[in-house]
């Protein structure tokens, strides 16, 4: 299935509750609100002909300059070799979003490194804490206003000057 | 202080113990920690600890040019580097629109087979040195030394390539490398025979593997396993034939599925199966390529300051761990805005906590070889 | 009355006791493996077959209690470097740290990094350091000579000075 038609069931089966479909870029994506997001997947995950069995990767995107977060999901059918890309926009101020795990098993690693990395919060995860970052790290790297800190655990971060002058 | 479920029957008091596995630890397979609790023999949980080779690959990526990244792929995993860099150099390309000439392709899919080669061979060897057979895993190493001869003709270096540049390969092979790939190939299917001889048919080999961390069909979908773990589970998926990339839709080759013939289908023995009959394949597809290389050029002209418009793109390769994929997205400038890479081991990290219930501890060890994860996949 | 040299000349032989201490140290290594990236596999294969640094005497030990070098090799993270002072404490005296790789020696490659330690020798003392990324096995092998040779010159018998300072002028 292509993936208008994947977002013309969608819509039928959630009138209204589904946001616009990009089409015309190389990656197709729907963008879907925080609130629906756990339907949405069920009925992708479960609906007969879609069987979106894999959640093949999710991540997120900072976006600063429109004060968003924006959490990408990626899906995929072995059965019906189709894929689909979720977008959902989350405010960067307090990012929060109902967790997929009871979907995907896989969601679990997933949102913990998002949680690490960009500082989104899932309701309903069962162990939210830093995966690849130490537990006392301060701060989310992967947004774009983050701000190393002098020192961790004793060990100054300083750099050679020459690459000081590089770093953007 | 919780009692065991024996004690109730024995009335001795006892209590589990916490054991740190790692970080280092001859068989985590590089820098892993796994927080066991056991009650000295079968586990009652063990929590993956990762993050200690944690590089911030993905961050450097939204600092260094587009051409500039390439090295810091190889990075991603170092045991399968080649792929990483087709994998990045794919989504550049199809985000620019830029197409990679013929001969690129074959040498890019040269290089891949062999770097395959070299990842399996390293897989079965600690595998084998984890169960306790020390022996192939030298004879592995020795094979990999004339791997690592042949990918030092082609493109210089050992271990960390850097080859397969945007929009081609950074050096051509040439023929006396071609004749030298076919030499080390007649050499090399027999050895892989008397590994079999050495180890697959071992029987110490097969009784501690058969029937250990079976991991069902739902099971590996749900958890996301890609690559050998889950052919190995009897789902037949590989991304060369199902989403084929490169020249591989001309390429004839078998994709072998896990079928338990000591066990159960997707035990620990099917998983290392699967590997080991990858290489038989992997040989295969190297001749068909030396055949069929045509002549031309091996990269096509790329801008040095490479700007693709913007966009997003996902491109996913099989590496030897599983589908690698890399989502690139760009904002139109010299500088990537965010590249994320999404790797097979760390989704096979993700079920070590379900199946380890229950187990003992060797058969822990036996469970993360044969998932063949890989400390720089997971950490990034 | 004659000189003890060359008098018995097939069954004795005469030297200081710092070299036949220093020549039995350096001539049997162990190293702890502590690989902790690419390198790793680099130190797996100096190694293995081809390049051998079995030969030199030097086995590989999954322990620190009972290995006298510690081959960094790899990148030092943030996370790890606790960890890798721990394991260097471990290890008893005398003992020497070589730093394998860009990474070891001052970051490598990833000084833009936020979780990279920039080199080993912020948290334990290094005695050679072998550049690379990764270094060829020829290059490991001359590193373990360098910390031979290094041996070689260190003192016993009559210490007058703390090791340290008369390794400095060495």
């Amino acid at each position: 299935m292509q993936a208008p038609e994947i977002y013309a069931r969608l819509e039928k089966q959630f009138a209204g509750r589904v946001g616009d479909f990009k089409g015309d870029v190389l990656e197709p994506y729907l963008s879907v609100d925080a609130s629906n997001i756990v339907d949405v997947c069920r009925f992708l995950r479960d609906g007969a002909d879609l069987n979106f069995q894999v959640l093949s990767d999710q991540t997120a995107i900072d976006w600063p300059k429109e004060e968003k977060i924006q959490l990408v999901y990626h899906l995929y059918s072995y059965v019906q070799h189709h894929q689909i890309v979720l977008k959902v926009d989350l405010s960067r101020d307090n990012p929060r979003i109902n967790t997929v795990e009871g979907l995907w098993k896989v969601a679990n690693w997933f949102e913990r490194e998002i949680f690490d990395l960009f500082g989104v919060v899932f309701d309903g995860h069962t162990d939210l804490r830093r995966i690849l970052l130490p537990e006392d790290w301060v701060g989310h790297p992967l947004r774009k206003d983050y701000i190393e800190q002098e020192e961790y655990d004793g060990i100054s971060t300083q750099r050679a000057p020459l690459v000081e002058k590089l770093l953007r | 202080m919780e009692q065991t479920a024996q004690d109730q029957s024995t009335g001795l008091y006892t209590e589990d113990m916490t054991l740190s596995v790692g970080p280092q630890h001859p068989s985590t397979h590089g820098v892993l920690r796994f927080v066991v609790k056991t009650d000295g023999e079968v586990i009652s949980e063990a929590l993956p600890d990762v993050g200690y080779l944690h590089r911030s690959i993905e961050k450097i990526g939204e600092k260094v040019t587009w051409h500039g990244y390439v090295p810091y792929t190889d990075r991603a995993d170092y045991l399968a580097a080649m792929f990483a860099n087709q994998a990045f150099c794919m989504a550049a390309e199809k985000l620019a629109g830029t197409e990679v000439t013929r001969r690129g392709e074959f040498c890019r899919v040269i290089a891949c087979e062999l770097n395959r080669l070299a990842s399996h061979l390293i897989s079965v060897g600690t595998f084998g040195q984890d169960i306790g057979a020390m022996t192939p895993f030298v004879h592995a190493l020795r094979e990999r030394e004339t791997i690592n001869n042949l990918m030092e003709e082609i493109c210089g270096a050992r271990l960390t390539y850097n080859y397969v540049r945007i929009g081609g390969v950074g050096y051509d092979i040439l023929p006396e490398t071609c004749a030298r790939i076919l030499e080390f190939l007649d050499h090399f299917e027999p050895i892989v025979d008397e590994f079999n001889r050495l180890l697959s048919g071992n029987k110490i080999f097969i009784e501690r593997l058969a029937g250990v961390a079976v991991i069902s069909k739902e099971e590996a979908l749900s958890y996301n396993l890609v690559g050998p773990n889950l052919r190995a589970c009897g789902i037949k998926w590989d991304i060369r034939r199902d989403i084929p990339y490169s020249v591989y839709p001309e390429l004839e080759f078998d994709v072998p599925i896990g079928t338990g013939q000591v066990g159960v289908v997707g035990d620990s023995y099917d998983r290392y199966w699967v590997r080991i009959r990858e290489l038989h394949e992997s040989c295969n597809i190297l001749r068909q390529c030396l055949k069929m290389m045509p002549k031309g050029p091996a990269i096509a002209k790329v801008a040095r300051k490479f700007r693709p418009p913007v966009g997003e793109c996902y491109a996913r390769v099989e590496a030897p761990r599983g589908d690698m994929g890399f989502y690139v997205l760009s904002d139109g400038s010299e500088y990537p805005y965010r590249v994320r890479i999404r790797t097979g081991s760390y989704t096979a990290m993700s079920i070590i906590d379900k199946l380890s219930k229950g187990i003992m501890v060797a058969d822990l060890v036996a469970l993360i070889g044969s998932l063949d994860v890989d400390a720089p996949e997971i950490d990034r | 009355m004659k000189p003890l040299i060359n008098s018995l000349p097939e069954t004795v032989f005469t030297t200081k006791v710092d070299d036949l201490l220093n020549w039995g140290r350096a001539s049997s290594q162990w190293y702890m493996l502590f690989g902790l990236a690419c390198c790793a596999i680099e130190l797996m294969q100096t190694g293995g077959p081809r390049a051998d640094l079995d030969r030199f005497g030097a086995v590989p030990r999954a322990t620190p209690r009972q290995s006298d070098l510690m081959i960094v090799a790899g990148t030092l993270t943030y996370k790890m470097a606790k960890r890798t002072k721990l394991l260097y404490d471990q290890m008893p005296d005398p003992k020497y740290v070589i730093s394998m790789g860009s990474c070891a020696n001052c970051g490598g490659l990833f000084q833009l990094a936020y979780s990279v330690c920039k080199g080993v020798d912020k948290i334990v003392p290094v005695d050679v350091y072998v550049p690379g990324c990764p270094p060829r096995p020829e290059a490991l092998t001359e590193g373990l000579l360098r910390i031979q040779d290094k041996m070689m010159r260190e003192k016993w018998l009559v210490r007058s000075k703390p090791r340290d300072e008369a390794a400095l002028e060495a």
